[in-house]
């Protein structure tokens, strides 16, 4: 079915041809192309399924491409370098400096202790990730796609590796269409044996995020790790190799959501890489000496077709599978520099701009619009919610649970008793004492089962949280006084060497007047 | 199909071939390789699945799988992976006296969680999900003792019970005054005047609380005692205190002196094992009336 694909029809000859004075007319067709443009033999492949179409992109140069290697080296730095990095917080709780603890049901962040019941600080956090999504989308289009999502730099560098030992596009497509070779066999190999490699070590990084890394790390090399470590790193190093290695754009194409919801973000202001057909068109090779009067800049040689990891033309316009990596602009800027005209025939542009330049000047980028403006606000929103609660965040949680079942008891002396269940949350990192005190009735006497003196200061270790029962008496002619079957009382915890202290309103149930 | 392959002139894609009312047809839109592949392996995964798990039905039972796998025996085996857990927590209660228990934070922790939930097991039919007790069976959380209220009473009665014939069991009865023809009616309504005055309740006829008064030092201060605070040996219950297992109203106290009461419980300790028994009376202690 190969030899019915387009792209890998080759002949030797074809470098022949030229589009310019030394550049080169790639014998390429985009795999993929948008429906009014497809021919009757590129999906006619029949049988009960489609082929994967190859694409073999050609290593570009220029600015787009340094700018992906850069985000590559960084996050990749940071994704494989930040469960190694150490931070001491003393008292037998563990030094990694970002470690998602799900024994103890707490994320650990630097100096930050985030426990399992405050998990919205992460939802917070993730809100605000999302609308700063929004907003770069609306100002600059798919930049997060075409640089930063995981997948794009995983399968750049899935690429690269398979360039590497295969070389580039067109010592990669000999290869492919050669005999099955002993240097084939082993280059194709050896590039399968890297994908699976960079795929374990991608594995082994992520279940670092939810053990103490070098304790880990020794565990895994002397098999004797938790099975659910080998079984993540197992998962993670097949979804790596199979997502990057091998499905790459189709991921983007077929089962990422992110291209069809962004459309909701993008305006006819917002930056996006684009062909310029009124200066390009009409498109055909140029010769030495040819005028460039009553044609287009675009010489037709389909550089920016060869360097695309997606398989498209960008010259068709605006598409779905394009994720604006800008590779095409490098490819393109280069050509132009060898023919003589200026670069920028494929470039970052508005949907304005592309459509103004037929009538008069360009306009300026304009970032100040009702939804940029609409995105930063949302941002700053959820930012102060979160900045609020992150700073008036207590160092104690407290939670009274009344008893329910009975409602209150009744005494031999006549007087009612109520229950309730304390849980005091001791966030800090060492051992703190605490005091509970019960207002709100006259004549009230508190005990705590299990502390004969319910005044005495109760510990609590550190990071932990203790449970009491906390019982609350009211004499019999107090009791009679109580206004209704249900008085309003306050627990009060305070720190005994400290200043924390917390209080959570509940109520006394009694028979009532 | 075979040698026919129609082209859709719009689109240019292959159609399936068939026509429907002359000029409709469908197009052949393939499903992508890795789509197929996938639908593959999940199909070798089901054959393997049948193979190694537990999966067809049969006549007389199931395909029992190559790994011999049942949820019902991993369970056995969990559970008692978990009763070899508490295990040193068990020996450690045993070994210990109900009192010093107590004193030992980790082993009353889990003596008090075992106590939950053997109560809410073996207890809370008759004492109630929160041991708030009904009419006739006796609220654990208030401090109104009938047997004793410290923690080696209360294992006694859980262990052995109340008038259940065991040799051991709580058997104190209270005497039919009524049935029996011990007392005659109007004096039974002044002692049960008496006996409510006595811990102040309310509309009380003072006159026959008087008459009543003679009487109860007669008839059941040998038990309940001379000022009605009853008697623990006995289990005579304390009269002057504001807990009524029977109701405080005129009618419940003369049901109770002309009928007496026998309220019975079984004995623990031919059920449960002794240290089940102790972390029972530990919980129980702990409700709140524990003395």
């Amino acid at each position: 079915m190969n030899s019915m694909d387009p792209s890998t029809k080759f002949t030797p000859d074809d470098f022949l041809v030229e589009a310019a004075p030394g550049v080169v007319r790639h014998d390429v067709n985009p795999v993929r192309q948008p429906k009014a443009k497809k021919t009757a033999a590129a999906d006619a492949s029949a049988g009960s399924w489609a082929a994967k179409p190859n694409i073999y992109p050609k290593l570009a140069h220029g600015t787009f491409r340094n700018a992906k290697w850069i985000v590559m080296l960084v996050t990749l730095g940071i994704y494989y370098v930040l469960p190694w990095i150490r931070f001491d917080r003393g008292g037998g709780l563990p030094d990694q400096f970002f470690l998602i603890d799900f024994a103890n049901q707490r994320l650990l962040l630097g100096p930050l202790e985030i426990w399992a019941q405050e998990f919205y600080y992460v939802t917070g956090l993730l809100i605000i990730s999302a609308l700063g999504l929004f907003l770069v989308t609306s100002v600059a289009g798919r930049v997060w796609c075409g640089y930063a999502c995981p997948q794009t730099v995983w399968t750049d560098l899935m690429i690269a590796v398979e360039r590497f030992w295969q070389g580039d596009r067109n010592a990669h497509m000999r290869l492919d269409q050669s005999p099955w070779t002993f240097e084939k066999i082993w280059k194709k190999t050896a590039t399968h044996v890297t994908w699976l490699l960079i795929g374990l070590l991608t594995g082994g990084a992520l279940v670092f995020y939810f053990r103490d890394a070098p304790t880990l790390a020794q565990e895994l090399l002397t098999g004797t790790a938790p099975t659910v470590a080998y079984v993540f790193v197992g998962i993670f190093t097949l979804s790596t190799y199979v997502l990057g290695g091998i499905a790459r754009e189709q991921v983007c194409i077929y089962m990422c959501p992110w291209p069809r919801i962004q459309g909701a973000m993008l305006d006819h202001d917002s930056l996006w890489i684009a062909y310029r057909d009124v200066r390009g068109e009409p498109r055909a090779p140029h010769k030495k000496g040819q005028t460039w009067d009553g044609r287009g800049d675009c010489v037709d040689c389909k550089a920016c077709v060869v360097v695309c990891p997606m398989g498209i033309d960008i010259r068709n316009g605006p598409q779905l599978e394009c994720i604006q990596c800008g590779l095409c602009i490098d490819a393109c800027n280069d050509i132009m520099d060898k023919v003589g005209r200026p670069r920028g025939l494929i470039a970052y542009t508005t949907e304005r701009n592309l459509a103004t330049a037929t009538t008069g000047p360009r306009d300026g980028l304009r970032l100040i619009r009702p939804r940029t403006i609409l995105y930063t606000v949302a941002i700053a929103i959820a930012g102060a919610l979160m900045l609020w609660a992150m700073l008036s965040r207590s160092s104690i949680d407290v939670s009274v649970l009344p008893d329910r079942n009975p409602l209150f008891v009744k005494l031999s002396d006549g007087g009612i008793r109520n229950g309730y269940t304390v849980k005091l949350v001791n966030k800090h990192q060492v051992p703190r004492r605490f005091k509970i005190e019960l207002t709100g009735i006259d004549g009230l006497t508190t005990t705590i089962v299990g502390h004969d003196d319910a005044g005495a200061p109760i510990e609590v270790g550190p990071s932990n949280v203790k449970a009491l029962k906390v019982f609350a008496a009211v004499p019999r002619d107090k009791a009679k006084t109580l206004a209704s079957d249900s008085t309003p009382l306050t627990l009060t915890v305070t720190e005994v060497d400290g200043n924390a202290s917390s209080s959570r309103d509940t109520s006394f149930r009694s028979p009532g007047p | 199909m075979a040698g026919h392959k129609h082209i859709d002139e719009v689109t240019g894609v292959e159609t399936t071939g068939h026509v429907w009312d002359n000029d409709l047809r469908e197009l052949n839109k393939p499903l992508p390789r890795w789509w197929l592949y996938v639908f593959y392996a999940c199909c070798v995964w089901a054959f393997g699945y049948w193979m190694v798990y537990p999966a067809w039905p049969t006549l007389s039972g199931y395909t029992q799988g190559y790994l011999g796998y049942s949820q019902r025996a991993q369970v056995m085996s969990d559970v008692k992976e978990a009763k070899a857990a508490q295990d040193t927590y068990r020996q450690a209660i045993a070994n210990a006296a109900i009192t010093d228990v107590k004193g030992k934070e980790d082993l009353f922790q889990f003596a008090l969680a075992g106590g939950a939930a053997a109560f809410g097991d073996n207890c809370s039919g008759c004492h109630g999900r929160g041991a708030q007790g009904a009419v006739g069976y006796p609220n654990l959380n208030d401090d109104d003792w009938i047997w004793g209220g410290s923690l080696e009473q209360i294992e006694k009665s859980i262990a052995y019970g109340i008038r259940n014939g065991h040799e051991q069991a709580h058997a104190t009865p209270m005497p039919r005054f009524g049935l029996d023809g011990i007392l005659e009616p109007a004096v039974i309504s002044d002692v049960a005047n008496y006996v409510r005055s006595i811990s102040g309740t309310e509309q009380v006829d003072t006159a026959a609380a008087e008459r009543g008064k003679a009487t109860f030092a007669e008839q059941c201060a040998a038990c309940h005692g001379e000022d009605a605070k009853g008697n623990e040996e006995m289990g005579a219950p304390n009269l002057s205190d504001a807990i009524w297992l029977y109701g405080s109203s005129q009618e419940a106290v003369t049901q109770s002196i002309v009928t007496g009461r026998g309220g019975a419980m079984p004995a623990w300790s031919t059920r449960l094992d002794p240290v089940t028994v102790k972390m029972l009376a530990l919980y129980v202690h702990s409700l709140g009336g524990g003395k």
